[in-house]
């Protein structure tokens, strides 16, 4: 199991090693291909009057005339060890992980993303909750009950919800209970550490339009497998054996029929921890995902970088944690 | 059946939660209280709405994404300049007072506007004596001086900002900045002769000057706190409030100042105890935050979206809380004098007479968003004068002389050519369309190349070579003033001088002698009034040329919620409301 695990480490860091030279060469070599030359690139970064000295300032601060393969050495250099800079009075030192400085205002990558972690890993976890019980709940009783007038209302409201998008449930969520009933009025994230109670509350309409997208999905998809595995000559064994009805559809029906489900639910959730990017927009929070449209929409490419490597570790990290879960509770892949 | 009544009563939750959504937020609550109904539509352009002398409350502002900086000196934004005046004391300011008076500038950290020498090349200013840092120690002159060497010359640091006072300042070119030069001297051509003085010597004669000095760059900073571009983190305050916290994605909260001495300060009454700055809001969040009185005011200053604007003028106690202002900006269509055929001023003006203004500005949304234009400067920037060399009946063009131009110009079936615009603009693709279909009317076929604000004048329409290699006669642009005088608002786009290889904004390419030599001897004009007429004198000029067709004077649909006291609109500030009176009943 350790040799697995280190296995499946090592090839996780390679994988995040892909992923940047990607990123890197998407924002910062393709536009070059497109005619970009370090000059437009850096007017970008100053005010309107794109004064020729600030743009060869900023040129020569920022290290855009360096040649690619080195701006690429010297970003992951700085995640790991660290980099200075040089940005006022004194040189300031960017402490590993250190994933620069936003070319617009200079402010540090990583401590922006740490402060805008606990936004979405609330979001995320809290709407995972509420989605994994209701989608798998409904989803076991719609089977169990198949073709009552239960089942058809719960899939007919799941479609509802697997076709709605989210910017549509967000803002009517938000119009209804936020700007016509003022339930949540002037709704922003409070950290748990401050409050709890103003913490829970706030989230707990974004958590609700969040989980009724995932929950109609999965409501769904559990059916679909204890429709599946109900059907299966072991469950009829279990039954002739005396067991109780419950036992039959937890420990065997239900058991089996979770296992595709634990897989999706990792790819899912990590996507989420990457930023739950319509989500926090249309309830103006200030996770990951938001910051991933800042740098896009102002063209700030150490955050789109940033926010790239940080999502991609959560992906990779939770398929890691899903294959070892995988493993506990499917025997068949512990066999093997 | 039971699929069919589960499908219907789905169809019915749905249709009512939408309804309810359609007719719910229009809605706002009139609170009434404080007396926000009795004003008029648009008495904010010339009063001061619900005007109130409490102290005490919390103004709360919101914007849909942040600042460049909220560093005084490294900030372009014209609601920075005017917000950072609750934290920052420049020399001299505009008057935060109603209608025309609040273009006046007014003496601020400096005892009176700047003493000019005759060539208007040296300016001098005396400090107020007893001024004080959030940290209790005295404001110097240094701190000045200081402040304007960290803004205009390090920009590997502090790149936001404009740099008018190193093009201005004599040795500008090559004085290094604070962050590498560190001589004790520091820049020469700004004198600090004692603690309360200090004098700008220029490279030419600049009668501007104080509208430089009421850039919030003028605003001290203590060289001991300065950390360059993290300053921002912790501002060090010279106004009435100082900050409490600071997040880039979250915003700021500000709290009084126990320094700021109410007796050395004649234009802020500070009422507010509070100061709640929320960054990254959803647009139409923050309309309905405005409608539902949840907050105080919308700080970017450009009004209600498009989308909230028809909820709020259909209903006149609605209505009744706007203010139409203009917002110190025109946009216009630029012909390049380089891209054949509009090197001929005939084609030009077959152009100038095609437009159909009126038909742009319904394209745009109508009256609220802008007032069809025949000059440059906008009417609330001084030196503006009324005139119109290319009229048309009703604004909505004239085919006729349109072509009788055409025919002079040699072109008499039109011609082909491309007009640029910013795609994520919508108004201005709105109104490139309806440009277009003007001048199909009379033979010319303008082909529309759209391109993303943030690379239009880098890569492409502010890049002479770009313009020349792609036939790219017709540009959309729009412009406010840095300062509201005519040079201004003109000077960065009238002028040779600002023609660059990449990021300009001359995008006529004008570099006609007569121009720039009007400009030069403007500027160096040191009586007010004298100024004035020359500028409308240049402007006259730009149009005598024909290279450029101003299509409207943009306005706002602002709104004051009803807790909102002190609301009046700055014609300085690019038409938003004067964050330095504003205060709340909240």
């Amino acid at each position: 199991m350790a040799a697995y695990i280190i296995r499946r480490v090592f090839a996780a860091v390679l994988l995040l090693l892909v992923v940047s030279a990607v990123t890197f060469a998407i924002f910062f070599l393709v536009p070059r291909l497109g005619g970009q030359t370090t000059d437009s690139l850096a007017a970008q970064y100053v005010g309107k009057g794109a004064d020729p000295a600030a743009i060869a300032a900023i040129k020569a601060n920022l290290g855009l005339e360096d040649p690619l393969y080195l701006q690429y050495w010297h970003f992951i250099k700085a995640i790991v060890v660290g980099a200075e800079y040089n940005f006022g009075p004194n040189p300031s030192v960017c402490n590993a992980p250190c994933f620069g400085y936003s070319f617009k205002t200079h402010v540090e990558v990583w401590p922006e993303i740490v402060q805008r972690i606990p936004v979405t890993f609330s979001l995320a976890i809290g709407a995972a909750v509420i989605w994994v019980i209701s989608g798998v709940a409904i989803g076991v009783l719609s089977a169990l009950k198949r073709g009552s007038i239960f089942d058809r209302l719960t899939m007919g409201v799941a479609l509802a919800g697997v076709s709605l998008p989210m910017f549509f449930t967000g803002l009517v969520s938000l119009a209804l209970f936020s700007f016509h009933w003022t339930i949540w009025e002037n709704l922003e994230f409070v950290p748990f550490s401050e409050n709890p109670g103003q913490w829970a509350w706030n989230l707990i309409l974004p958590w609700c339009t969040l989980a009724f997208l995932y929950s109609a999905l999965y409501a769904r998809l559990t059916r679909a497998g204890m429709l599946e595995t109900m059907g299966e000559d072991y469950i009829r064994t279990a039954r002739a054996k005396g067991l109780k009805e419950r036992k039959v559809v937890v420990k065997h029906g239900l058991r089996a029929a979770l296992t595709p489900l634990v897989t999706i639910f990792g790819m899912d959730f990590a996507l989420l921890l990457g930023g739950a990017v319509i989500t926090e927009r249309v309830f103006s929070f200030q996770g990951m995902g938001a910051y991933a449209i800042q740098g896009v929409t102002k063209s700030d490419l150490p955050i789109v970088m940033g926010v790239t490597l940080v999502a991609a570790f959560f992906i990779v990290f939770c398929n890691l944690l899903v294959d070892l879960v995988y493993a506990a509770i499917d025997p068949r892949v512990r066999l093997s | 059946m039971n699929s069919r009544k589960t499908a219907s009563a789905i169809a019915v939750t749905l249709a009512l939660a939408l309804g309810a959504t359609a007719c719910g937020s229009g809605g706002g609550k009139d609170k009434g209280g404080n007396g926000g109904g009795s004003a008029k539509a648009d008495a904010g352009l010339s009063s001061i709405v619900n005007a109130s002398t409490k102290k005490g409350g919390t103004v709360t502002y919101e914007h849909s994404s942040g600042p460049d900086s909220l560093d005084p000196g490294n900030t372009y934004y014209g609601w920075v300049q005017n917000f950072s005046r609750l934290y920052g004391r420049s020399l001299v300011t505009f008057k935060p007072a109603a209608g025309k008076e609040g273009l006046t500038v007014v003496p601020d950290l400096a005892t009176s506007l700047g003493k000019g020498s005759p060539d208007a090349k040296t300016w001098t200013y005396e400090l107020r004596k007893g001024v004080k840092f959030q940290d209790g120690t005295e404001i110097t002159s240094a701190d000045v001086k200081y402040a304007i060497e960290r803004s205009n010359f390090a920009p590997e640091a502090l790149s936001n900002g404009p740099t008018y006072f190193k093009s201005y300042l004599e040795g500008g070119e090559k004085y290094k900045g604070p962050y590498k030069d560190k001589s004790p001297e520091g820049l020469k051509s700004i004198e600090t002769p004692d603690k309360y003085t200090i004098t700008f010597k220029l490279n030419k004669p600049f009668a501007d000057m104080d509208y430089l000095a009421a850039f919030s760059q003028t605003a001290p900073v203590p060289q001991k706190a300065d950390k360059g571009a993290e300053y921002v983190q912790n501002i060090v305050s010279s106004g009435p409030y100082k900050f409490d916290s600071y997040s880039e994605s979250r915003g700021a909260t500000l709290s009084r100042n126990p320094e700021w001495d109410p007796a050395t300060d004649p234009i802020r009454k500070a009422l507010p105890d509070k100061i709640e700055l929320k960054f990254n809001v959803t647009a139409s969040t923050i309309d309905e935050h405005l409608l539902s009185d949840a907050i105080t005011a919308d700080i970017g200053g450009t009004g209600l979206q498009s989308k909230t604007q028809p909820k709020v003028l259909v209903k006149a106690a609605e209505k009744a809380k706007t203010d139409n202002p203009y917002a110190g900006a025109l946009q216009y269509l630029a012909m390049n004098v380089k891209v054949k055929p509009f090197d001929n001023i005939e084609c030009r003006k077959a152009v100038q007479y095609a437009v159909d203004k009126a038909g742009v500005v319904d394209a745009i949304g109508g009256a609220v968003k802008g007032e069809p234009a025949s000059t440059m400067i906008p009417p609330s920037v001084a030196g503006y004068k009324k005139f119109d060399l290319y009229p048309t009946p009703g604004n909505k063009g004239d085919a006729a002389k349109a072509k009788e131009a055409l025919t002079a110009c040699g072109q008499p079936k039109g011609f082909k050519t491309s007009l640029t615009a910013r795609s994520d603009r919508p108004d201005e693709v709105l109104a490139a369309t309806q440009i277009q279909q003007s001048l199909k009317a009379i033979g010319i076929t303008a082909d529309i190349k759209q391109f993303p604000a943030d690379k239009y004048f880098t890569d492409f329409a502010g890049s002479p070579k770009w313009v020349h290699d792609n036939n790219a006669g017709l540009m959309m642009m729009a412009w406010g003033a840095d300062w509201p005088t005519g040079y201004g608002f003109l000077d960065q786009i009238v002028n040779g001088s600002a023609i660059k290889p990449s990021g300009g904004t001359n995008l006529m390419e004008l570099n006609d002698p007569k121009i720039n030599k009007a400009l030069t001897d403007g500027i160096g004009t040191l009586d007010t009034a004298a100024r004035g007429e020359k500028w409308a004198e240049v402007d006259k000029l730009v149009l005598e040329n024909a290279s450029a067709v101003p299509l409207f004077y943009r306005k706002n649909l602002l709104y004051r919620p009803d807790s909102a006291t002190n609301v009046t609109v700055a014609e300085s500030y690019l038409g938003m409301y004067d964050y330095v009176l504003m205060s709340s009943s909240k």
